[in-house]
């Protein structure tokens, strides 16, 4: 394989506002605003190496949740490509596609909303492998029990609803239906924002446990700074639908280049404040519906230039194996 | 270390959960319900029961002895028999009409409220799930439905196929499946924008698969509390149908036709045709209403 096991391709994601009844009118006669555009996700390209794990971070809405959506294939990107070892994935159908979702998992931040509340914990594990047919009924069983085995379950908890459970025991069932279907991907959207502090580190153990035993790749979303330096081998900072740097974890955090990444690394909290939202910089996100023109970070850079109110800065490299998206860091083109 | 959590207060997320005990519980402890409760459950007996305790057959023209016509309550008969809540206009015993209406008169509001919940949950959950063309084609027909009163709809429709139990039936559900298809709608709306349904369409599961293990299961509950509400609107619609002649068959009289059939003779004095059916039936929808009133708010859930 030439590299890259997964990649994403300029992928954007815009959601287009409903419009109200005034707009409405006025688009029937002639003179319409254009629709609202909510640009997400805007021209993401990222590549992941096998048995790597590459963690995403950024503030709250700019779109980590749905650059995860996006690459898992629960959502359609609105352009780009996402591609799955060598392939466009828009170009698979039928049991090739299936083979991507299949290979391709998420596991949820919301350990409540995440599982169906009126199944039972063996069913949810078991139910892509049963409803798929991907193995005979008489083992399905032995493997859901398996899954569970293996994110420290009990099987006794087979037969019990979600309800009845923690919310780590619940983030732990949710891995298990991924395990389930043999996955080499995961996509982890914030996959411990939602748990006790205490119960974190464990989680975050077993999925450095389960990625040994597998060979599994991550795409680990978080708001922990803490955390993705732990377990990451690179790291990709967003900004407002856009990746704004991305390199070596030891690299970005010691050296961070783009002043947005330097600002949330020296923001961030220490342990004790781990489980608040981080608010590293002055002044607000900008509203994703009308992002600054030029660079989208520079209302609140203190390096800002009078090119970065004009030009929007590349994604480009500049080290190896490191890319920014910042003029600081581009010789005088772009 | 396997803390019970408090689930969300969602009611009716969960299969077996203690919420829902305790709703019941709570429903039971409340006189009025648990009066209304017992009320129904003799009713749905006695009409369950009408062929085995009713003292005559009023169907069986042949049994009815003519001579007997509007004899007052607790008259007794040529053949001994004592008409405990007297006689109509063809010597046919009130009781044993009433049971036998009132019989009639569920078999039309349940039949009718199942077959409209199987439409409208239908409809509702294709509308929710596929979105876009379809939705707006759905909802546009339940507009549209919703807009006129259940009434008119159900008048023009009968007076133009004639009447019949099975019409009356087919009457009620095009009335009223319309509200359960908006409530199904709004409920699976919800229950779609849940991760566990993206966690479905990660796993690549049929869309047809997805509709009825996840997104039916978890959004039936309101629209089934609302139902037993509907049940006594759709016998109300019945009574309604049947009292103005265009319902059910007079060789099977429902509560709503005994009313008809008495009125005539209600300035003349003998109030007993028509009151005792009235009562039965005003017992039916009250007792009816309190408890699905009842299981609404406690299941909070916001009507139709
Ligand atoms: N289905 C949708 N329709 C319209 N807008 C959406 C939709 N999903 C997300 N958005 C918008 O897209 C932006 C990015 O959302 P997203 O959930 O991806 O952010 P996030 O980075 O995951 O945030 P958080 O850290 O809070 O989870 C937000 O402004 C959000 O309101
Ligand atoms: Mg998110």
């Amino acid at each position: 394989m030439n590299g890259s096991f997964f990649e994403l391709r300029d992928v954007k994601k815009h959601f287009r506002g409903k419009p109200t009844i005034a707009q409405r009118i006025l688009a029937a006669t002639g003179n319409a605003p254009p629709p609202p555009v909510l640009k997400a996700v805007d021209g993401v390209d990222l590549s992941l190496n096998k048995g790597e794990v590459l963690g995403l971070v950024g503030e709250s809405g700019c779109g980590k949740s749905t650059l995860a959506r996006v690459a898992t294939g629960i959502t359609k990107p609105s352009g780009g490509n996402v591609v799955y070892e060598g392939r466009p994935v828009a170009d698979l159908h039928g049991k090739e596609r299936l083979n991507y979702l299949l290979k391709v998992q998420m596991v949820f931040q919301d350990p409540y909303a995440s599982l169906n509340p009126r199944m039972r914990v063996g069913k949810i594990v078991g139910e892509a492998l049963r409803v798929h047919g991907l193995l005979p009924k008489s083992e399905i069983d032995a493997a859901v029990d398996r899954s569970l085995t293996e994110v420290g379950l009990d099987l006794a908890y087979r037969d019990r609803y979600p309800h009845q459970f923690s919310g780590g025991q619940r983030q732990r069932i949710g891995i298990a239906r991924a395990l389930a279907v043999k996955p080499e991907f995961l996509v982890c959207d914030e996959p411990v924002s939602a748990l006790d502090v205490s119960i974190q580190a464990q989680v975050i153990n077993l999925f450095m446990d389960i990625r040994e035993k597998h060979g599994l790749t991550y795409l680990f979303v978080s708001h922990d700074l803490g955390v993705v330096r732990h377990i990451s081998d690179r790291v990709a900072i967003m900004y407002l639908g856009r990746i704004v740097e991305v390199g070596s974890a030891s690299a970005i955090f010691s050296t961070p280049a783009h002043p947005y990444s330097a600002a949330l690394i020296a923001a961030s909290p220490s342990t004790a404040r781990r489980k608040r939202a981080f608010q590293p910089l002055k002044g607000e996100l900008p509203s994703p519906l009308a992002p600054p023109g030029g660079c989208p970070f520079h209302p609140r850079c203190e390096h800002a230039m009078a090119k970065c109110r004009e030009v929007r800065p590349i994604l480009k490299q500049i080290a190896p194996g490191r890319s920014a998206a910042c003029h600081l860091h581009h010789s005088d083109n772009t | 270390m396997n803390s019970l959590k408090a689930m969300p207060a969602t009611v009716g997320a969960d299969a077996d959960t203690p919420l829902r005990r305790q709703v019941l519980r709570r429903i039971r402890s409340r006189p009025t319900t648990r009066g209304a409760m017992i009320l129904l459950a003799i009713l749905l007996l006695l009409a369950l029961l009408a062929p085995f305790i009713a003292p005559q057959n009023p169907h069986d023209l042949g049994s009815l002895s003519v001579m007997d016509n509007r004899l007052e309550p607790g008259s007794q008969g040529m053949t001994g028999i004592t008409y405990w809540l007297g006689t109509d206009a063809q010597g046919r015993d009130m009781l044993s009409a009433i049971l036998y209406g009132l019989r009639t008169s569920l078999l039309v509001g349940l039949t009718s409220t199942v077959g409209a919940l199987l439409i409208g949950v239908f409809a509702g959950l294709v509308a929710a799930q596929f979105g876009g063309a379809v939705d707006a084609a759905i909802m546009r027909v339940v507009d549209f439905m919703l807009g006129f009163p259940s009434i008119l709809i159900a008048l023009v429709l009968l007076a133009s196929i004639g009447r019949g139990i099975d019409k009356v039936i087919v009457a009620i559900i095009l009335v009223q499946w319309a509200q359960y298809a908006r409530l199904m709608r709004a409920a699976a709306l919800v229950e779609r924008r849940k991760e566990y349904i993206e966690a479905a369409v990660n796993f690549g599961l049929p869309t047809r698969h997805i509709m009825l293990a996840h997104l039916l299961p978890n959004s039936i509950g309101s629209v089934l509390v609302v139902s037993t509400i509907s049940i006594a609107g759709a016998i109300t619609l019945e009574a309604t149908l049947s009292f103005l002649g265009v319902g059910v068959p007079v060789t099977q009289p429902s509560l709503g036709l005994l009313i008809a059939n008495g009125f005539e003779f209600l300035l003349s004095g003998e109030y007993w045709i028509a009151a005792f059916p009235g009562i039965a039936l005003v017992l039916l929808i009250m007792s009816l209403n309190l408890v699905g009133e009842r299981l609404r708010r406690s299941f909070n859930v916001r009507g139709p």
